[in-house]
């Protein structure tokens, strides 16, 4: 398992403590494998050792790295069998949560997240054309595509078509993607449409951020023509519901493998002739965070589960998970550096790098504020 | 398995029956259950008896239906429109029920489960003591044998509604000369009977539900006793599992919502705060709002991952510790919160009317009740660390010590309330 138990259990001396930090709710045969795959993968090809190599990466990950998780499944689990994706439990996304997760515990490199978005969106939405231009390539891991958010660009209409105008930032794998799915408000609402990072009027900015390799862009679009044929069928504030949801398993992941890091730190310091995870002041403050993990946990597969099904709740469940998991998550890592002393705070002890995915996803696709807003919206009954 | 009705067929006729049977749910349920209140909700609980609803989740054998947890959560989900015995969940059927399904006797099983079934026994604990709290191995309660009997002496304390109460389960010491877990036994004990005084303890808010018992040469027969005679912890520690479990809005043998987890009310109060109070454009005071909300639904998440990961395994027994802190740090929060939404709605109001605003000042009062009661936040940390994370256990003076040696301080019996003992 990789996990801190028989360090753990080794403090207990005589009783065995058989404990696991993760619980598996219902997973199938079949989804323990897939994400055992991943797991093993990760553990052998990404390593946060390795992580660190890609700090000064241009685009954060390896094109060859990232097709041979593509061949794992990573890519084409939001995709139907018939457009030649497929997944292993009764819902895609619940597989997919499981990469996520799986991700966070190593801060894996890799844009999940967009390519996911876009291959889903065109999966639904797109006409044959747009499937066989955009999914071959993401599914096989050769293609990147980038969303540019849930925020709107503006997409005045024209005779065949519309124009694109507008800013969106930021824009995750932005600069690393070969194609980009553009949020805009048309005349008649929220639409989406494709648009190439090359075609005149569209300038794509990599900027600089937070996370070692996780990268992001500015987009400007300054009066995009785009044809009608373009435009992809659907909801940005649907995929912003999945966007969030496989954000909210990675965070969970990053939570989790902290926690168990500060577990066996607690267990193997002493201090003054004992162990540091014999001091009641901070087996309470442990007992807090592990609280705010196993609620993470719990709102993360609420989040999940009720996107996967389309339940009509699902909106406001992904809003409470954005904003609880956005704020507990970097209370928790935070309590983590406390409880890890002097070293927590060095660049070269990992949790800063945890820390950095963990602030950058609180802050992304939604901050913990905005979401909350919406939950206020919905039960006051207005949309202000 | 065969033989055991589909979850779905089982669904389709509880809803027919309830909604011929039971009556409309009344709007609200107070927390301060008064007598009609009580003899209303035995009398529900004689109807699901009679509509064979009754103990969902208890063996057939003692009068119950032997179903499923997802037979139970159908029926809760399905009785939402209706009122419920409610108030007989805690204790009564949550807490003492089960643990009399884990440790009674055949005999004990039979004599008492049907009868609590029908609604014609509420029980509750006799666990804490005056003398502390959170040491409930400590206790000082006596048990002394006299051949078919042991003699029972000492006090209790802090007993939900004893007062109207038929049974307790009630832990005392048998044994002076062994550690203090290995010495301890549970009883049945009847508590209307010459021996035992009860009384009320007014609470800040007023309510009387507490209650304090008195002890004097109580006889209590040999086979009341639950479980074997010094094992008492065993059951205690049970019992304490289905306290968490209940309290946290885990357990399988409780049926309808938890009045105590309905937090309908108190969101209608909040809500009618942003509104009447002008705050609906407040961005502040939204954010608050939300803040409630969001931990309600939270918390009713981790119920669904706590029970599932109990009900598989995958998670152990004091995983409830986990339930209990968040229910109890939520009700703290929330009333935070509920203080900064009302702002002076919640000190004064129109005499004698119930606004939203006095409602959450005074339960503000109130709210430290939840991370005290049924093990205080303090001990849930404790098991959460210690049991559920394998960390090192608190060093204890009195750990293998026989319980006669043990130190108990200056004032054994103190603890610094000013109520005198009734002259008998």
């Amino acid at each position: 398992m990789g996990t801190s138990a028989p360090d753990v259990a080794r403090l207990k001396g005589d009783v065995a403590v058989r404990y696991h930090t993760r619980v598996d709710l219902e997973l199938t045969e079949d989804q323990q494998f897939f994400r055992d795959t991943t797991r093993k993968f990760l553990a052998a090809e990404a390593p946060v050792s390795w992580v660190r190599t890609l700090e000064d990466d241009p685009a954060g990950f390896p094109a060859e790295w990232w097709r041979r998780g593509a061949a794992l499944g990573w890519t084409s689990l939001l995709v139907p069998e018939a457009d030649g994706g497929g997944c292993v439990g009764p819902h895609g996304l619940g597989d997919l949560v499981l990469v996520a997760e799986e991700m966070g515990r190593v801060i894996s490199p890799g844009p999940l997240v967009p390519v996911n978005v876009v291959a889903a969106a065109v999966a639904t939405g797109g006409t044959p054309a747009q499937k066989e231009q955009v999914l071959p390539g993401l599914l096989d891991g050769s293609e990147v595509a980038a969303w540019t958010g849930p925020a709107l660009v503006e997409a005045v209409p024209e005779a065949d078509g519309y124009r694109l105008s507008g800013r969106a930032e930021p824009v995750e794998a932005g600069a690393q993607a070969g194609r980009l799915l553009v949020s805009a408000r048309g005349p008649a609402g929220p639409l989406l449409v494709l648009v190439c990072p090359h075609d005149p009027g569209v300038t794509v900015t990599p900027l600089g951020g937070l996370d070692l390799v996780r990268r992001f862009a500015e987009v400007r679009f300054d009066g995009v023509p785009v044809p009608a044929s373009a435009v992809v069928e659907g909801d940005p504030a649907t995929l912003a519901l999945v966007a969030c949801t496989v954000q909210c398993a990675e965070t969970v992941g990053v939570m989790e493998r902290v926690f168990e890091m500060t577990l066996d730190w607690l267990a193997d310091r002493w201090s003054f002739g004992r162990p540091l995870a014999s001091y009641q002041a901070l087996k309470h403050r442990v007992a807090d965070d592990k609280l705010w993990l196993e609620a993470s946990h719990a709102a993360a597969t609420a989040a999940a589960r009720t996107v996967a099904t389309g339940d009509e709740g699902a909106a406001e469940v992904v809003s409470a998970a954005k904003a609880w998991i956005g704020r507990h998550a970097t209370d928790l890592i935070q309590d983590c550096i406390q409880l890890h002393g002097g070293i927590g705070v060095t660049w070269d002890h990992d949790l800063h790098l945890y820390l950095r995915r963990a602030t950058v996803n609180r802050l992304t696709y939604g901050t913990p504020e905005e979401h909350a807003e919406g939950v206020a919206a919905r039960a006051l009954g207005d949309t202000a | 398995m065969t033989g055991i009705e589909p979850v779905e067929d089982f669904r389709a006729r509880a809803r027919a029956w309830l909604a011929q049977t039971m009556p409309p749910f009344p709007g609200q349920v107070e927390d301060r259950i008064g007598d009609a209140r009580r003899e209303h909700e035995r009398g529900l609980q004689r109807r699901l008896w009679d509509g064979g609803f009754a103990g969902i989740c208890f063996p057939a054998e003692y009068g119950g239906l032997g179903l499923s947890a997802a037979h139970q959560r159908a029926f809760t989900e399905e009785s939402g429109p209706y009122d419920m015995p409610f108030h007989l969940n805690i204790p009564t059927l949550g807490i003492l029920a089960p643990t009399l399904v884990d440790y009674g006797s055949h005999e004990q099983k039979l004599r008492h489960l049907p009868a609590i079934l029908r609604g014609e026994e509420l029980w509750v604990q006799f666990l804490s003591e005056p003398s502390g709290g959170s040491d409930l191995a400590g206790c000082l309660t006596r048990a002394d044998r006299d051949g078919d009997v042991f003699v029972l002496n000492g006090s209790k304390i802090w007993s939900s509604s004893a007062h109207v109460s038929d049974y307790a389960l009630c832990l005392a010491r048998t044994n002076w000369d062994v550690p203090k877990h290995r010495g301890l036994t549970m009883f049945i004990v009847k508590i209307h009977q010459p021996g035992v005084t009860v009384t009320q303890i007014r609470q800040l808010d007023g309510s009387m539900d507490f209650c304090q018992e008195y002890f004097d040469d109580v006889p209590v027969p040999a086979s009341d006793v639950v479980g074997e005679v010094d094992d008492g912890w065993t059951v205690a520690s049970r019992l304490l599992v289905h306290e968490r479990n209940t309290v946290g809005g885990a357990s399988t043998y409780t049926s309808g919502r938890n009045p105590g987890r309905d937090e309908t009310r108190a969101d209608a109060d909040l809500l009618a705060m942003v509104r009447e109070g002008g705050l609906a454009g407040d961005p502040h005071a939204r954010q608050l709002l939300a803040e409630a909300r969001i931990r309600q639904l939270v918390g009713s998440q981790l119920v669904t991952r706590v029970a599932a990961g109990m009900g598989s395994g995958a998670l152990p027994a004091p995983a409830g510790a986990l339930l209990k802190l968040f229910s109890a740090t939520t009700v703290m929060r929330r009333c935070e919160i509920g203080l900064e939404l009302a702002g002076r709605a919640a000190v004064t109001w129109p005499d004698g009317a119930d606004t939203p605003g006095r409602r959450l000042g005074e339960v503000s009062l109130w709210r430290q009740s939840l991370s005290l009661g049924g093990g205080s936040n303090e001990m849930q940390r404790n098991i959460i660390s210690e049991r559920l994370l394998g960390m090192p256990r608190e060093p204890a003076a009195d750990r293998d010590v026989p319980y006669r040696e043990v130190r108990r301080g200056p004032r054994r019996h103190g603890d610094g309330v000013s109520r005198s003992r009734p002259s008998p």
